[in-house]
This record gives C-alpha cells, sequence and structure tokens, in this order.
C-alpha cells in the first residue's frame, strides 16, 4: 500500500485518543505522516499548541483549498504535484532556542558559507555583539531569525528589540503570545482564499516571522530570517507577517537555501506586509533555493504569494529581490497602494541558467490619490532558461493622480535561453500616468572578449558584466547583503556559457 | 631574443581567408608599426594574437616568448603579457572604471601566481598612472568607457597598459579620433613603457603618429600579407605615395 494511503487508513481506523498518540510517536520523529488531511492540519495545529481559532482558519482554509484548481496561466512547465505525496511538516530538531554555534547543524553553517551570507550573522545567533562604536557597516547588527524545514529554530536580540518595543518572533510563538495582532492581520493582505498556493499555505504553515513595530519605531536593526529545507519530499509552508504600525520604519531581509535533491521540493510560502500610515517597510530577498542539477533534475518548486498593503496615508512599501534558485519560480510580490500618497516599489534580479523556469514580477495595484510606484526588473536568462517577467499596474477610479514608472531589461546568456515580458496595465482614470520601458539584449562577445583580454575568466567577465546590468537594483539592497549578492550572481550563472 | 614570432599565418573568418600566409618577428625591445589599407586585415591579426573567438587558424603558428600563443585561451596570454588597446573599445555599464581596472589587475596576478594588490598599494598606482595620462579621477568612478568621449576612451586603454605593464603592447589605431593635444599625451604615456624588455606593435593609418612613437621598423600589411618591411622612412614614403604600388605585390 502506499504510504499516503496507508496514512488516509491508519488515521480512519484509530480513534481520537489513539490518533493523538499515534501521532505522539510521530512527534519523536518530528515528522507528520506523507499526504494532506483535515488530520494533518489539526496534528500541525496541535504540535504547535495553537488556540481553536487558529485551527478553524486553518480548516476553513484546507476545505477552500480542496474545491480550487492549480493556475496553469504561468509560462512555466512542470509535471502534475501529487499534493497527497508530500510531508507537510517536519522539524529536524526538538525546538529550542540555539545559544551557541555548536548547537547549530553544521551542514547548515557550510550553507550559510557557501551562500555568502558570512559567519558573523550565524555568530550572531550567539549574540555575539559587535563592540560598541564601531560604525562599519558590515557590522551593524543584525537580528535573524532561522527557519529549518517548517520550525524556527533560533530568534536573536530578541530583547534588545523589546526594548525598542518591536516584535519579533516565530509567527508560532506570536499566534499564542499576541493572539490579538496575529488574529487582527493574518489574511487580511492574503485572504485564505486568494489562490492555490495561498489558501494552502494558510492550512498548513508550520512557521515563519512576525514582525510589529509599534507607532513611532524606527526598528533598531536589520531583521533576517533563513529559510532552509532539509528534510526529503518536506513542502515548506512559511507564513510571514510584518506590520509597521503609524510613523514606523523597519527594514527586513530572508534568505533562502536547500541541499540538492533528485526530487522537486514544494515552497508555497506567504508574506503579508501592513504599513500604516507614514510607516515603511523595506522588504529584501535572497532566494537561492535548490535549482535542479544540469540536467533539469531535482529543485524547488518555489511558488510565492508576497503582497504588501500600504494601508495608511503616505505609507511606502518597497521590496527588492535577487532571485537566482529554484527549478521553477512562480512569485509576484505586489503593493495595494491604498493610503493617499503612498508609494510602492520592486526592484528585481531573476537569474535563471540550465533549466530553471522563472516566471516573476509584481502587481501594483492604485487605489489611493497621489500614490506612485516604481518597477525595476532585470532579467537574466542563461543556459536553457525561461525567465518572464510578468507585470500589472492598475489605476482605480477613485486613483487620481496614480503614477507609475516601470523599465524592464532582459539580457540573453546564449542562445537557447528566452525572456519574455508580459505587462499588464489598465488605468480606469484619465489622470494617471503610466511609463514603461523594456529592452532585452544579448551579452555582447565584445564586451566579454574586452574583458577576457584584461584578464578576466569567461566566466568572471560574465559575473562582472551581469553585475554591471544589475546594478540599479543591488543598490536598493542593505550594504553588507549587496555584496554577497553580487558574488551570489556570479555564482549562479557558472558554466552559463561557452 | 624573438617576442613574437607569426610564421605563415592564415586565418579565415566565415569560411573566408582573410590573412594568408602573415609573417613577421617583433624582438623585445622593439616598437614595429603596421600599416595598410582599409580591410587589409591589420585588426584581424591583433584579434588572433590576442585569441579572439571566431578566427579559425588554418596554417601556421604564432610564438610568444618562444611558447606556442594559440594553444593558451586569451585570459591567459593576457596574464601572459600581452595587451590590446582596441580600435573601438567597448562600453561596460554599471561596472565602475576603478573596479574593472581592479579586477583585471588582479585576475592576471592571480594567474601568475603573484599576491594581489591591497587597496592603498592599487589607488596609490592608479592615480600616479592617470595623472600622467591627464585622466581625472572623476572618470574613474564610472562605469566603463560610458559616456567617454572617444579620445578618453583610448586614453584609458593606455591607461590600463601602463597599470598592466604587459611585455607585447598592440595598440590598434590608438590614434584615431584623438585631437592633437590628447594625441601627443597618449604618445607620451605609450613612450613612457617603452623597455628593453617590452614590445609595441603599433597599428596605424597615419605617419603623424610615428612622429611621437617612434618605430624601429614599419611593415606594410595589404590583402591579408605583409608585402614590405623597413625603417621609419617607409612610413614617410607611403604617405607621399599611398598603398598603390603594394596592390600588386600582394
Ligand atoms: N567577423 C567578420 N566577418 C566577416 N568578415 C570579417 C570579419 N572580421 C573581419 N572581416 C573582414 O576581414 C577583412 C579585414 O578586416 P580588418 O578589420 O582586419 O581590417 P583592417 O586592416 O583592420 O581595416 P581598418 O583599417 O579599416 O581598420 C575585411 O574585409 C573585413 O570585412
Ligand atoms: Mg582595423
Amino acid at each position: 500500500m502506499p504510504a499516503v494511503q496507508e496514512t488516509v487508513e491508519r488515521v480512519k481506523r484509530i480513534d481520537v485518543d489513539q490518533y493523538r498518540y499515534g501521532f505522539e510517536t510521530l512527534i519523536d520523529s518530528e515528522k507528520a505522516p506523507k499526504g494532506l488531511s483535515e488530520e494533518i492540519v489539526k496534528f500541525i495545529s496541535q504540535k504547535k499548541n495553537e488556540p481553536a481559532w487558529m485551527l478553524q482558519w486553518r480548516l476553513e482554509a484546507y476545505r477552500r483549498w480542496l474545491t480550487m484548481q492549480e493556475p496553469t496561466w504561468a509560462r512555466v512547465d512542470y509535471p502534475k504535484i501529487d499534493f497527497q505525496d508530500l510531508y507537510y511538516y517536519a522539524a529536524p530538531k526538538p525546538k529550542k532556542t540555539v545559544t551557541s554555534l555548536d548547537e547549530i547543524d553544521p551542514e547548515i553553517l557550510k550553507t550559510y558559507e557557501k551562500l555568502g551570507i558570512p559567519l558573523r550573522e550565524v555568530a550572531m545567533l550567539e549574540g555575539v555583539e559587535p563592540k560598541v562604536g564601531e560604525d562599519d557597516p558590515a557590522r551593524r547588527k543584525i537580528a535573524v531569525d532561522a527557519v529549518f524545514d517548517s520550525v524556527s529554530v533560533a530568534t536573536t536580540f530578541k530583547a534588545e528589540l523589546k526594548k525598542a518595543g518591536v516584535i519579533f518572533m516565530p509567527i508560532s510563538e506570536a499566534i499564542r503570545e499576541h493572539p490579538e495582532l496575529v488574529q487582527k492581520y493574518l489574511g487580511s493582505v492574503v485572504p485564505t482564499s486568494d489562490n492555490f498556493y495561498a489558501t494552502l499555505n494558510s492550512a498548513v504553515f508550520s512557521d515563519g516571522s512576525f514582525v510589529y513595530v509599534p507607532p513611532g519605531v524606527r526598528c533598531p536593526m536589520e531583521l533576517s530570517t533563513y529559510f532552509r529545507i532539509n528534510e526529503r519530499n518536506t513542502g515548506q509552508f512559511e507564513r510571514t507577517l510584518i506590520i509597521a504600525d503609524k510613523g514606523s520604519y523597519v527594514s527586513y531581509l530572508e534568505g533562502c537555501t536547500a541541499p540538492q535533491r533528485d526530487e522537486n521540493q514544494l515552497h508555497a510560502a506567504v508574506v503579508e506586509l501592513v504599513a500604516h500610515d507614514d510607516a515603511e517597510i523595506k522588504y529584501s530577498t535572497v532566494q537561492n533555493w535548490y535549482p535542479g542539477n544540469s540536467e533539469g533534475k531535482g529543485g524547488i518548486y518555489n511558488f510565492v504569494t508576497k503582497r504588501g498593503d500600504c494601508r495608511g496615508d503616505r505609507s511606502k512599501i518597497s521590496w527588492t529581490q535577487v532571485e537566482t534558485g529554484s527549478a521553477i519560480t512562480w512569485k509576484y510580490p505586489s503593493c495595494i497602494l491604498r493610503g493617499d500618497n503612498s508609494s510602492g516599489e520592486f526592484y528585481s534580479i531573476a537569474i535563471s541558467n540550465g533549466f530553471q523556469q522563472v516566471d516573476s514580477g509584481t502587481k501594483m495595484i492604485h487605489l489611493g490619490k497621489n500614490t506612485s510606484s516604481r518597477i525595476i526588473s532585470k532579467g537574466i536568462a542563461a543556459g536553457k532558461s525561461q525567465n518572464t517577467y510578468r507585470g500589472l499596474v492598475t489605476a482605480h477610479r477613485k486613483a487620481t493622480g496614480a503614477r507609475n514608472f516601470t523599465a524592464c531589461d532582459s539580457l540573453l546568456i546564449g542562445d537557447k535561453c528566452g525572456a519574455h515580458t508580459v505587462p499588464y496595465i489598465e488605468a480606469k482614470n484619465s489622470s494617471a500616468t503610466f511609463e514603461h520601458e523594456a529592452t532585452t539584449s544579448k551579452i555582447s562577445e565584445d564586451v566579454l572578449f574586452y574583458c577576457i583580454q584584461r584578464g578576466l575568466s569567461q566566466e568572471e567577465a560574465v559575473g562582472l558584466v551581469v553585475n554591471g546590468f544589475v546594478k540599479d537594483v543591488l543598490q536598493q539592497l542593505p550594504m553588507e547583503f549587496a555584496v554577497e549578492a553580487q558574488k551570489l550572481i556570479s555564482i549562479s550563472l557558472e558554466g552559463s556559457v561557452g | 631574443m624573438a617576442l613574437l614570432e607569426v610564421k605563415d599565418l592564415k586565418v579565415r573568418v566565415e569560411e573566408r581567408e582573410i590573412l594568408h600566409g602573415l609573417t613577421l618577428t617583433v624582438n623585445e625591445g622593439e616598437v614595429h608599426a603596421i600599416m595598410g589599407p582599409n580591410g587589409s586585415g591589420k585588426s584581424t591579426l591583433s584579434h588572433v594574437i590576442a585569441g579572439k573567438p571566431g578566427y579559425e587558424v588554418t596554417d601556421g603558428q604564432i610564438l610568444f616568448k618562444g611558447e606556442d600563443l594559440l594553444e593558451m585561451s586569451p585570459d591567459e596570454r593576457a596574464a601572459k603579457g600581452v595587451f590590446l588597446a582596441f580600435q573601438y573599445p567597448v562600453e561596460i555599464p554599471g561596472v565602475a572604471t576603478m573596479t574593472f581596472l581592479r579586477t583585471a589587475l588582479n585576475a592576471q596576478r592571480k594567474a601568475r601566481g603573484e599576491s594581489e594588490y591591497s587597496t592603498p598599494d592599487f589607488l596609490k598606482k592608479v592615480r600616479e598612472v592617470s595623472k600622467s595620462l591627464n585622466i581625472p579621477q572623476d572618470m574613474l568612478k564610472r562605469g566603463v568607457n560610458v559616456g567617454f568621449s572617444g579620445g578618453e576612451k583610448k586614453r584609458n586603454e593606455v591607461l590600463q597598459m601602463a597599470l598592466f605593464e604587459p611585455s607585447l603592447c598592440i595598440l590598434d589605431e590608438m590614434d584615431s579620433g584623438l585631437d592633437i593635444d590628447a594625441l601627443r599625451i597618449a604618445a607620451d604615456g605609450v613612450n613612457a613603457l617603452r623597455s628593453p624588455k617590452r614590445a609595441m606593435v603599433v597599428i596605424t593609418h597615419y605617419q603623424r603618429l610615428l612622429n611621437y612613437i617612434v618605430p624601429d621598423v614599419v611593415h606594410v600589411m595589404s590583402k591579408g600579407r605583409v608585402v614590405k618591411s623597413g625603417g621609419k622612412e617607409l612610413a614617410l614614403e607611403l604617405e607621399a605615395s599611398g598603398y598603390a604600388q603594394f596592390e600588386d605585390a600582394a
């Protein structure tokens, strides 16, 4: 009997107490059985000691999900996913706060090293603080929340953040400790019914980060989360919720990695941002999920819903992403410009190599008056990859004075890859001004040869030229990560030519 | 000692033979000028020496310091000391000139097993060289050749040459697009690099450049061959009578 079937049968056979017991054993192994059912949803909720309202919310999402279809409009192609053949919960270790480097899996440390996230950030998990008066920006404090598989293992600088009134913790903890905030905001930007993957996430999400910045507070440090998929056949469903109350500011960075596996692994996260009056949220992503091998085997399916709600007047949300990993990326970080004079930004670098498929872009929904948005997208396609920018800019009837500027540049490396630009523009009032520019070019042989003549290897030359191409976006990243992203870009293009 | 030996070189581009058996020997310490009508294959020769892809060598050989140059990748050739100042230097948007210089210099040094330059040493060196070439520091912050005038691009080539200290400098029409003052400055820069260990191949259409950079040997190229070689007087002769007399020889 296939494992999934077996689980279903077993769950049917046992009564509630036995059921609990059955899962207790499983808790030892820290893994829920394969497959998805109401029981699995309950298991996850129970594992997290969630209140009843949370379980209810999940179950509603699950029931909704059962009625939904996987979207097919994106320019990506993959075999049908068997959602019953996945694990929906896996915790590699008992959950506890990591207090020293020794307690972190050396494999994870190695991964960070490879990703180029310097160990000093990991060392911060230890609470090692920089010397007072140290103004080197590379030594700026960064609070880290590390999520391995489905569980958050460490959040650093909690105490110091608390002093400033900032709440930064795993969302599983926030559900218990700050239910009023979670209940108020969760699903308020990405409703449980939003789309197939977001709905799935709502049913089974296991952890992620929660941030609340109180009125008038400028978050004293960068907040950062590292997501890591370790387990085989495990879907990862993080849920991140960031709320910037009136007049506050926060900068948040997420990094993602996964080991090499022959099978494809599913990652379906939901990120919700809420910015109240005069608040600003800067959200940066360096995504380096395993992209699959050179024959296109394995790699992460990255189906992510990220949305920011500029709920208040003069609020601002800015998305910056450097996407180099995943076999398939399906991701459109968006802004709902609800408040008057609010603004949204989307800066993106999407690199595809090998057999990667990227369908990414943004949505800027102008609802308030005098709202503005800016989109700078740099797509780089190499190998046999396909790279699509898909963007939507709309102005509502009442969004008078809405402005958007979009610039989409694509760079092709070699002639077996493809770059595509799919802009949708809708202005429902005549005072909106939308500007759209798009270019597609091939990396110039003459430029590469120039660099190589000056001593750079072919790969170094490609890395240099591409880094030049994406410079405008790199500049938007917090400085310490811009350097790392730059390295990552070069690494991800290895073997792209010749 | 011979630094560069090109022997009976035949080169095809897209099925068409451009160099039909070219022979040229350049010794250490010498400056050679190559002159010849448009399309005679001067740039092709320089590209093949530097290792630009797209050229098929069907016969002959190129030795550099006695080694088979055609066996080396173009970046290896650069690290070994082959430098080509391009007729048309390209622009590299978003890559600051300073970053480019440093990346290239360190790549070459690394390939040779030398240590990388420290930031202060590197900055000092760039400052010195750019000053002598009248290149403002601001220019080095801009993208490589982006928005540079024709003359500035050429000066940037000489800057790199001075910085990398190659043993063979090939200058492809360094004088095109330079005004008189810029020409003098660039030529001074080149002359400053003349040394008993270094050789130069100066490709030009105009005798004028050779007043500044005085060659030891002048070659006339026509239709993919060297058809005549001589002393610096040959350039003056050409200026007076043109290339017509060599058409038949080729
Ligand atoms: N990539 C190419 N494809 C086809 N023909 C080429 C290519 N490169 C060079 N050629 C041809 O080879 C011949 C020699 O060109 P080359 O650029 O070497 O001449 P040159 O002597 O440098 O001329 P100029 O004085 O105008 O710079 C020309 O007829 C040119 O059209
Ligand atoms: Mg030429």
